[in-house]
C-alpha cells in the first residue's frame, strides 16, 4: 500500500513529517526502535532538502511516498524539483572532523547512511527522485 | 558536602526548527562557568542531528574549559541513536541522576 505526503519547504512542517512516517509504520509489525529511527532518517533527509534545496521557500513543496511490503521491505521516495542534491555522492565526514571543526550539521546524512539499507539517487524530467530502501524482518 | 552542578532538563522534540533553543540555553550555562553540567534527557521524546550538534559544536569549548558534562536517563529509541553515530565513546552517559552524581569529580 502506499501513502503519500506533500510537504512545504519550510522546517516548521518536520513535526507533522514524523507523525506522518510515524503513523504508517505503527501499521505494520516493526519495532518502536526500527520506527523511531526510520522517522529520524526521513526527518534528516527532509530538513536537508528543506534548507538546502529551495532554501525554505514555504510556497513550494515536494512529495514523500512511503510503500510498504510486509515482512520484506519499507520503500521512501522523496521526489523534488529543487536543486539537485545526490546523497549518494556526498562525501561523509568523519565524527571527529565534525567535533574539531565544531561544526552543528554533518551527522544527519550520517545517520541517513546508517540507518537505510539502500539509497539511490536519480532525475526523471525535471524531479529528483531519492529512493531510500529499509528492508525488515520479523 | 553537597556536589555543585547545574542540570539542564531536556524536554519534548528537537529537531531543525527547535534546535537554536537547545543551543542558547547550553551556550548560556557554559557561559556562566559552571564546571559541571548534568544533561538531564528524560523528557526527550525525539532528538535529530539538529539538536545533536548543539551538544557536538560546543564540545572542543566544553572541553578547553574542563567543564564534567554527563548525560543520564535516554530513553531505548535516544540512546539507540547516539549508539548509531559512536557517541557513546566521546561522551559521558549514565543510566540515572544518582549515578550522574557520582561521577562528579
Amino acid at each position: 500500500m502506499r501513502h503519500l505526503l506533500s510537504i512545504a519547504y519550510d522546517k516548521q512542517h518536520l513535526a507533522s513529517v514524523r507523525t506522518f512516517v510515524r503513523e504508517v509504520l505503527l501499521t505494520y509489525k516493526i519495532s518502536e526502535i526500527q520506527i523511531y529511527q526510520l522517522v529520524l532518517a526521513i526527518d534528516e533527509i527532509c530538513a536537508n532538502l528543506i534548507i538546502h534545496s529551495q532554501n525554505c521557500n514555504e510556497h513550494r513543496s515536494f512529495e514523500l511516498e512511503i510503500e510498504v511490503i510486509p515482512d520484506r521491505q519499507i520503500l521512501f521516495l522523496l521526489r523534488d524539483d529543487g536543486d539537485a542534491f545526490d546523497i549518494t555522492k556526498y562525501c561523509t565526514p568523519e565524527l571527529e572532523e565534525i567535533i574539531t571543526a565544531g561544526r552543528k550539521g554533518g551527522m544527519g546524512l550520517i545517520l541517513v547512511k546508517r540507518i537505510m539499507d539502500n539509497i539511490e539517487f536519480s532525475k526523471e524530467k525535471n524531479h529528483n527522485i531519492c529512493r531510500l530502501v529499509k528492508n525488515i524482518t520479523n | 558536602m553537597a556536589e555543585a552542578y547545574c542540570e539542564l532538563v531536556i524536554e519534548g522534540s528537537i529537531d531543525a526548527s527547535s534546535s537554536i533553543h537547545l543551543e542558547n540555553s547550553l551556550e548560556q550555562v557554559i557561559l556562566e562557568g559552571n564546571s559541571v553540567l548534568l544533561i538531564n534527557m528524560s523528557g526527550l521524546t525525539y532528538i535529530s542531528s539538529a539538536g545533536l550538534g548543539a551538544f557536538i559544536s560546543k564540545l572542543d569549548i566544553i572541553n578547553q574549559r574542563d567543564i564534567q558534562m554527563i548525560f543520564f536517563q535516554l530513553s531505548p529509541a535516544v540512546a539507540s541513536v547516539f549508539e548509531i553515530l559512536g557517541l557513546g565513546d566521546l561522551l559521558d552517559i549514565v543510566a540515572d541522576k544518582e549515578t550522574a552524581i557520582g561521577k562528579i569529580k
